[in-house]
């Protein structure tokens, strides 16, 4: 499959980069284009449309084709063209805004439906390009300018909304993780249906360090967990901690402590059809469990367009008609000499 | 046997059948206009739904109705009926005043009991006085006839009781001398797959017709004049599956697959529903999640290289206007189809209404020209849909549909065309020359000012469209001011440009004359019998019909500035003659108005007409 004709720089479009300086986009942008190479699809056939906000700039930096849509709408965007052409691959480039506020209906129905799109959600707990309010993944309390007394409200956890519309896919990165980003957008991509992939980004203009508690150097090696299908769920500095299961729960511990040992530790199965222990992983926040980062999640389940166009090949090898007319005629008429 | 009596021979006739919205009066109606097609006669229906999808059984609100008209140049179900079948005393009570004098009642006086009277509000148990009708009233006992045809069938007491409107129907089919066995051809296909309510009902009919053969009563009746129709094969067709053939049609002349993104909205659902069935022509039509998925579905598939269409009605349309101005934008093609029912808001959902007009031409933000058509009737959907769809492929732009209602639910006798009937639509794609030439995304041809379409899957034609402002050269986003001012004039004139590229206005009727009636979409009908009417009462007009409304055709305001006396009918307040008096400042535009969430009446717009032609100019 993979084709090595292509490389990352393939895929970038001669328009200059207009996102602010130090913006966690960039690097986004750069595993994009890397990832792509990787997978090796021809720009010609790769199409990326977004919504509106600071990511959905992103397709005017792809050489591929690419449509830079409506705020919200780039679900139901993405929904036609790939059902309508179902040779191209497509990407979707939403924003936490973008994708879970004004746009959460066609997010949750695209999942549902399993349409082989790659959603890319960047999420950087605000709205950037409106400068500076709070966004669908801001935590409750958050000060922004549309909240100066703080939020009364609880954020989503876009991973949640993912297996609540039953997604068959989720990945998440952060945008410093350069090789993870690239690791699961080719996973991504290769999955078969929506898949999702969260990518935690710096808006460092309104929302500066938001995701530091986790992302900073000095602790994320015990904040994150970087989940592999088939391996054993371990994390920390020195590799040593290890999610196990506690009743119905998880929890984590360190191996030689509390008289765990490493076959206490669960091994990620990231292919199983229950979501119950997926969303437990997703669902940590990295307090008093790590943030998993990597492929939580990538099943097989029908996907819609190819069971659209396998509907349409089956009726019309039943009773197909050739023309319009011919449909017509094989119904009721008359004739008049 | 009810005796033939007062024999008229007429060029048309029109049946009224009403009842309870669960009777079936919509089953019967279809399959009598079916029959009167079949042997020659010109149809045009009017189905008229309760707003209630049950409304409680035998009450006002419950009345569903059907109106047809069969005979010779019918161009509308006609204003009232020569015969009115009532099932029930609500139904009765609802539509005696759509009756005309001298015409006749057939009721089922089965259900003309003390219980069924005091359900429709009744005060006395003497309806027929009560309503203060002078009519022939037939009384036929269809409840226990249907009961008895159907004795020992083996049917339970409900399902035979859903037999009353075939037994209402073989009467009628007597009564018109219909044939019975087409009759009994279209109940087959009706009940394919349920083989015993087929043959129920087949029994039922016939018991229906031999009852007017038996009984001894005495009727006016009615000889029907066929029309020499032009040869050819045809088929009944309602406007909404029109619409949706149309596009059919547009997509084999293109040569691009056929798209529907869609949600479910009255009364424009009938054209998912067909356009679902179509998979077996290779048709794609989802049903989306909402009605701004529905449109922006189809944009995606419009940039995927698909004829690309979303339907709706007006609130729909509302919710849509945000992707139709992101396809203004991206000059992709796209077909939005607003069967119009009454507004504002939820308004009138089942009824019709020329109230989208404004909201087609002007509700978008920014600078947003799209193409507006409009279809006349029925069968013309068919014609305007295609239409819509070329203009839309051969013009790189989004183009709105507008039907209505009425002619969405009506239905008329339809030739089926054969395919050389209708042009190709030629496709402005992006070749391989072009690409090696140094081809960019907005460059554009020059005498039409459209951009071509680049095919996503070619290869050297990857670009990017998006709703922001595009330079005019590169296509790179531009925010200089002078770029957009000539943007915004050149997505404006490529919309004038279509009126090279579209038909002339006609006129009808008597040309020569001082008047011009002018009407547009759906009113088609009533306008032409109301000017074949004048012409008869001796105060002939011209009659010109709008179906090209933005751009007009290329000729329509000096055919208008011919008349000393124009006038314009339309089903709202005044919004296409508003949109003509902003392009004829010098001429006084008169105006017909009526806002009931009904159609015209021939006989008002004669009478409007005749007002203003004795008013001195």
């Amino acid at each position: 499959m993979e084709d090595q004709q292509y490389t990352a720089a393939s895929y970038k479009s001669d328009q200059s980069v207009r996102w602010c300086p130090g913006c966690g986009d960039h690097a986004i942008l750069n595993t994009l284009h890397k990832a792509m190479a990787t997978l090796g699809v021809p720009p010609h056939m790769t199409a990326v449309i977004s919504g509106i906000g600071c990511s959905s700039r992103l397709p005017y930096y792809m050489n591929t084709y690419g449509f830079h849509t409506i705020h919200g709408r780039a679900a139901a965007i993405a929904t036609g063209f790939k059902n309508a052409n179902p040779e191209m691959t497509v990407w979707q480039i939403s924003g936490d805004g973008d994708g879970l506020a004004i746009g959460g209906n066609h997010f949750i129905h695209a999942i549902r439906r399993n349409i082989d799109i790659n959603i890319i959600l960047f999420n950087n707990k605000i709205y950037g390009l409106t400068k500076g309010q709070y966004s669908p993944t801001s935590a409750r309390g958050f000060v922004s300018k549309s909240s100066p007394y703080g939020t009364v409200e609880d954020p989503f956890i876009p991973a949640e909304l993912c297996f609540g519309a039953r997604g068959t896919f989720f990945a998440r990165s952060i945008d410093v993780e350069l090789a993870t980003s690239q690791e699961v957008l080719v996973a991504a991509a290769r999955h078969k249906g929506t898949s999702v992939t969260e990518i935690l980004q710096n808006c460092v203009i309104f929302n500066n360090g938001i995701h530091n508690p986790i992302t900073d150097k000095a602790v994320r090696a015990d904040r994150t967990i970087h989940l592999r299908h088939g391996e054993k769920m371990l994390f920390g500095k020195d590799n040593n901690r290890g999610l196990v299961q506690d009743g119905f729960l998880l929890k984590a511990v360190t191996i030689g402590e509390d008289g765990y040992t490493i076959d206490d530790v669960l091994v990620h199965d990231a292919h199983t059809p229950s979501n119950f222990l997926h969303q437990q992983l997703a669902m940590m926040d990295g307090e008093t469990l790590p943030l998993a980062i990597g492929v939580i999640r990538d099943v097989e389940a029908p996907c819609y367009d190819e069971a659209l166009t396998e509907q349409v090949a089956q009726v019309r090898a039943k009773k197909g008609f050739d023309t319009l007319r011919d449909m017509i005629l094989a119904g009721e008429t008359w004739t008049v000499e | 046997m009810l005796e033939k009596t007062n024999l008229k021979v007429l060029d048309k006739v029109v049946v009224r059948f009403s009842g309870d919205s669960g009777d079936g009066m919509q089953l019967a109606g279809n399959i009598f206009t079916n029959v009167s097609a079949g042997v020659g006669n010109q149809v045009s229906t009017f189905p008229d739904y309760p707003a209630e999808i049950r409304a409680p059984q035998g009450s006002l609100s419950g009345v569903s109705g059907f109106q047809v008209s069969v005979g010779q140049n019918v161009h509308t179900p006609g204003d009232r009926c020569d015969v009115l079948i009532a099932m029930n005393p609500a139904a009765l009570k609802q539509n005696v005043k759509f009756l005309k004098p001298g015409g006749v009642i057939i009721v089922d006086i089965d259900s003309f009991k003390e219980a069924d009277l005091k359900k429709a509000l009744f005060t006395t148990d003497r309806p027929f006085e009560e309503l203060g009708i002078k009519a022939q009233v037939v009384e036929v006992p269809v409840t226990s006839m249907t009961k008895a045809a159907l004795d020992g069938s083996g049917l339970d007491a409900k399902a035979v009781l859903k037999c009353r409107n075939i037994f209402a129907l073989g009467l009628v089919c007597w009564l018109f001398d219909r044939p019975l066995d087409s009759a009994l051809r279209h109940l087959h296909n009706k009940f394919a797959k349920k083989p015993a309510v087929y043959e129920a009902n087949a029994k039922v009919i016939e018991a229906g017709y031999n009852y007017g053969n038996n009984i001894h009563a005495s009727v006016s009746t009615y000889r029907i004049e066929s029309d020499e129709p032009k040869p050819g094969i045809y088929t009944d067709i309602n406007g909404n599956t029109a619409t949706a053939w149309g596009l059919i049609m547009a997509s084999e002349k293109c040569g691009r697959p056929l798209f529907l993104g869609s949600y479910p909205i009255t009364p424009a659902t009938d054209i998912l529903y067909e356009l679902a069935k179509r998979k077996d022509l290779g048709v794609k039509a989802i049903q989306m999640e909402d009605e701004i998925a529905g449109v922006c579905s189809a944009i995606g598939a419009s940039f995927a290289g698909n004829l690309a269409v979303t339907s709706t009605s007006g609130p729909g349309l509302a919710l849509k206007s945000e992707g139709i101005g992101l396809a203004v934008m991206a000059e992709l093609p796209l077909v939005v189809i607003d069967v119009q029912r009454g507004g504002p808001s939820t308004g009138l959902p089942t009824k019709t209404e020329q109230t989208d007009l404004m909201q087609a031409l002007y509700g978008r933000n920014g600078e947003s020209p799209v193409a507006v058509v409009a279809a006349a009737t029925p069968t013309d959907c068919f014609t305007m849909a295609f239409e819509a769809a070329r203009i839309a492929v051969e013009h790189m732009t989004p183009v709105i549909l507008l039907t209505d209602a009425f002619i969405g639910n009506g239905s008329s006798a339809w030739r089926v065309p054969d395919a050389d009937e209708y042009p190709e639509i030629k496709v402005r794609k992006v070749t391989p020359d072009m690409i090696a030439a140094g081809w960019r995304p907005y460059q554009r041809d020059e005498q039409s000012k459209v951009r071509y379409w680049a095919l996503p899957g070619t290869e050297g034609a990857m670009h990017r469209l998006g709703g922001l402002e595009k330079d005019f050269v590169t296509g790179a986003i531009s925010t200089d001011p002078a770029n957009h001012e000539k943007m915004v004039l050149t997505r404006r004139e490529k919309i004038a440009r279509i009126a090279d590229n579209i038909p002339e206005l006609e006129v009808y009727g008597a040309a020569d004359s001082d008047t011009l009636l002018i009407g547009w979409g759906g009113t088609f009908g009533h306008l032409m019998t109301a000017t074949d009417e004048l012409a008869a009462a001796g105060k002939p007009v011209a009659f010109a019909h709008f179906r090209y409304i933005n751009p007009l055709p290329a000729n329509a305001l000096d055919v208008i500035r011919r008349y000393r006396r124009v006038i314009v009918a339309e089903l709202n307040t005044g919004m296409f003659a508003d949109y003509l008096q902003s392009k004829l400042p010098g001429t006084e535009i008169l105006r017909i108005n009526k806002i009931q969430g009904q159609p015209f009446q021939v006989a008002e717009i004669v009478e409007q007409v005749t007002n203003y032609m004795t008013q001195s100019l």
